[in-house]
């Protein structure tokens, strides 16, 4: 990190920060300090913006970049006068929709972007809205305006488009896919989101610090756990609390078992869209059997709202841990049997090899995160880059392949809930006793907590600040389907129109995480 | 196929009964269709999904209603692809404003008669999501709700249950 530091001039440590080596730069060195930093060969883990008008300044924008042994952020600000920045996507393709996200969310201009069509916000909302700025009433009900949205286009012999969304045939979220395509062949899609934006990261500066790990719990439902750790952790870098080792333990065995929860559900999904249902029933029943050991443990199926800042909320007993440990013991077994029919039936080989590859150039490039970049030969994982108690004593495994398909994301998986079941176990055995939490007051005014934590889709990342008087100034959350929702459009073309709900099941990002 | 075999003989029938009504916090909020449209039902329904804004726990739940051990197609709870042969729109979420017109797009869709079945905290009242310029709140806002399903999440139990509820009032 010192080397890279060495090339950006006119650095100066951002004081305010924790969580994350975090430093200031002049703004027009922002994408200067992208330049070198991407020589170097480091990733864009995100990209924001922060109004900065309660403190009596202007706005601030970040990028937080992951480097070897943690993050560093690099933050500029950008006066009232100018609310512009220096683009960094020619650098970094993952900035595209980040900065795209800026620009109609907080309304700072991005120089030399070339797509600033709006993110998130749909082209009905009147122009001058950006409800991530103080001067926005959060109340206030936005007119529907007249408008439009500058589609990609295809034109030729016999291209046609199949505009598919924002509601689908299943039981799944909402979003839309245009494909253009000749024949069954697709030469292009493009993703259109924002459908299920409930103005979160808004919503977050209207609640106090304990009742926002809630909200933190509830931006992808499915990695409720994960979420609301990364929340706790940000809040608790920022406010500089120690969280008792005993609460590491239990927060990481809820970690896996959402894990393996998830990973279990869409293996099976997976096989069902190569219409071997017979793989989808088994797994969900695996599935089942883990929620109910996570009620019996933790209260609640998905075990919402058990993390708080300062530690978690309920202990452990004994006798929950001998549930978890029991279906863990016979999940396995089960398990291991539903993966030799899964390697054994040539229908679904057939189907999942060679579809949909996201080759490693273009997973690097994107900066794909979790299990989508570890099946693009991609070897990142935060519990092993930064980790924390207890992943730093049970250093988890990692699997990467490189084919990129729709069988490596399905093999990583299974790799992965194979991994979860292995760490269940070693953290019920290893748990070591004492008090759950710490009591948690206030953050100090202005102070601010950067977090990066490993849920079952990949890095999760929170930075949260605190205003003038200590209250949520603002809540930054980057979900792992921001980044890797682009990875779908890279990895579909030239497959077929058929094969779209299967690939797009294989790498099952999240709707909500990404519009927020 | 061995293989296949013998996993579904081991397996066997997973499938459990359904817990009372009574257990599933419940709020019957529209006036219902007439007795003699839901005893032509018998039951059997039609349900299509809508997510309107939720966080994606309330449609996990959803769709685990289908899965072997709560098996809602014994109840003659069959989901569809489209709002075209729904009897039921079961709908979770607070109402995104960005999904609004889908919404009530997809309601238009539906033949009479028809039902609404709202899931989870967020559908009956916005949940923590509350109104804003982006939610709409309760799905009750947007288009009319026969029945609440209470609960964040509420269980697959409790969803089955909902929809039982919104065809036969008896229960
Ligand atoms: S009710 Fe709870 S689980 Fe359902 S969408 Fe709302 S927050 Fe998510």
């Amino acid at each position: 990190m010192r080397k890279i530091l060495e090339i950006i001039a006119d650095l100066t440590p951002d004081v305010t920060q924790s969580g994350a080596e975090a430093y200031i730069v002049p703004r027009d060195k922002f994408n200067a300090a992208a330049k070198a930093l991407k020589n170097e060969g480091v990733r864009l883990a995100a990209e924001w913006a922060s109004d900065d008008t309660p403190f009596g300044e202007g706005f601030s924008v970040y990028a937080a970049y992951s480097a070897p042994k943690g993050y560093l952020v690099i933050r500029s600000k950008v006066p009232l006068e100018d609310q512009t920045f220096p683009s960094i996507v020619k650098k970094f393709t993952a900035a595209r929709r980040f900065e795209r996200q800026i620009h109609s969310l907080m309304g700072l201009t991005p120089i030399n972007n070339p797509d600033l069509r709006p993110w998130i916000k749909h082209e009905d909302w009147p122009a001058g809205a950006c409800p991530l700025r103080k001067t926005f009433d959060a109340r206030e009900k936005l007119p529907r305006v007249e408008g439009s949205y500058g589609w990609a286009r295809a034109e030729g012999e016999g291209v046609y488009e199949i505009a598919v969304g924002p509601v689908h045939a299943g039981v799944i979220e909402p979003g839309h896919f245009r494909f253009q395509s000749v024949g069954e062949d697709i030469i292009n899609l493009e993703t259109r989101f924002g459908y299920v934006h409930k103005g979160i990261e808004k919503r977050f500066e209207e609640m106090s610090w304990i009742e926002a790990s809630r909200l933190a719990g509830r931006v992808s439902g499915d990695s409720t756990v994960a979420h609301q750790l990364a929340y706790c952790r940000a809040v608790e870098a920022a406010a500089g609390i120690r969280v008792p080792e005993r609460a590491h333990w239990i927060r990481a065995l809820m970690v896996e078992i959402e894990r393996l929860a998830n990973h279990l559900n869409d293996i099976g999904a997976i096989s069902n869209d190569t219409a071997f249902s017979f793989l989808l029933y088994q797994f969900s029943i695996l599935r089942e059997k883990v929620l109910r050991a996570s009620f019996e443990a933790f209260g609640h199926r998905l075990m919402m709202d058990r993390i708080v800042p300062g530690g978690v909320n309920s202990d452990l007993d004994g006798r929950a841990a001998k549930a978890i440990l029991e279906t863990i013991d016979n999940v396995s077994v089960e398990f291991e049997r539903l993966v030799r029919i899964y390697e054994e039936n040539p229908s679904v080989e057939d189907r999942v090899f060679g579809t949909g590859v996201l080759t490693p150039e273009t997973a690097t490039e994107i900066g794909a995160v979790g299990f989508v970049a570890r099946s693009s030969g991609v070897r990142m994982d935060c519990r092993v880059d930064a980790p924390f108690p207890p992943y730093n004593r049970l250093s988890p495994r990692v699997t990467v392949l490189s084919s990129g398909d729709v069988h490596a994301r399905t093999w990583v998986r299974i790799e992965e809930a194979r991994e979860s079941m292995r760490l269940v176990r070693g953290i019920l055995e290893g748990m070591p006793a004492g008090p759950v939490s710490v009591s948690f007051s206030a953050l100090e005014a202005c102070s601010s907590g950067f977090s990066a934590v490993e849920g079952w889709r990949g890095e999760i990342i929170y930075w949260v600040q605190a205003g003038p008087d200590g209250s949520i100034n603002r809540c930054m959350v980057r979900d792992p389907s921001s980044v890797n929702w682009l990875s779908i459009e890279r990895a579909i073309k030239g497959n077929i129109v058929p094969d779209f709900p299967l690939c797009n099941k294989s790498f099952n990002q999240s709707y909500s995480g990404n519009d927020l | 196929m061995l293989r296949i075999l013998s996993q579904i003989l081991r397996t066997g029938v997973v499938t459990e009964p359904l817990p009372p009504a009574e257990e599933s916090r419940i709020t019957v909020a529209g006036a219902g269709l007439e007795e003699e449209v839901t005893r032509r039902f018998k039951r059997s329904v039609t349900v299509r999904y809508v997510d309107a804004g939720s966080c994606n726990a309330c449609e996990l739940e959803a769709s685990a209603m289908n899965n072997p051990v709560y098996d809602c197609e014994r109840f003659g709870i069959h989901l569809s692809a489209s709002p075209r042969f729904a009897d039921i729109l079961l709908v979770s979420g607070p109402v995104a404003r960005n999904m609004e017109v889908a919404l009530k797009r997809t309601y238009a869709a539906m033949p009479e008669p028809k039902l609404v079945v709202a899931v989870g905290d967020c559908g009956y009242n916005g949940g923590i999501f509350g109104c804003s310029y982006a939610s709409l709140g309760s799905v009750g806002n947007v288009i009319p709700v026969d029945v609440y399903v209470h609960g964040c999440p509420p269980r697959p139990s409790d969803i089955i249950n909902g929809i039982l509820k919104a065809v036969r009032r008896d229960l």
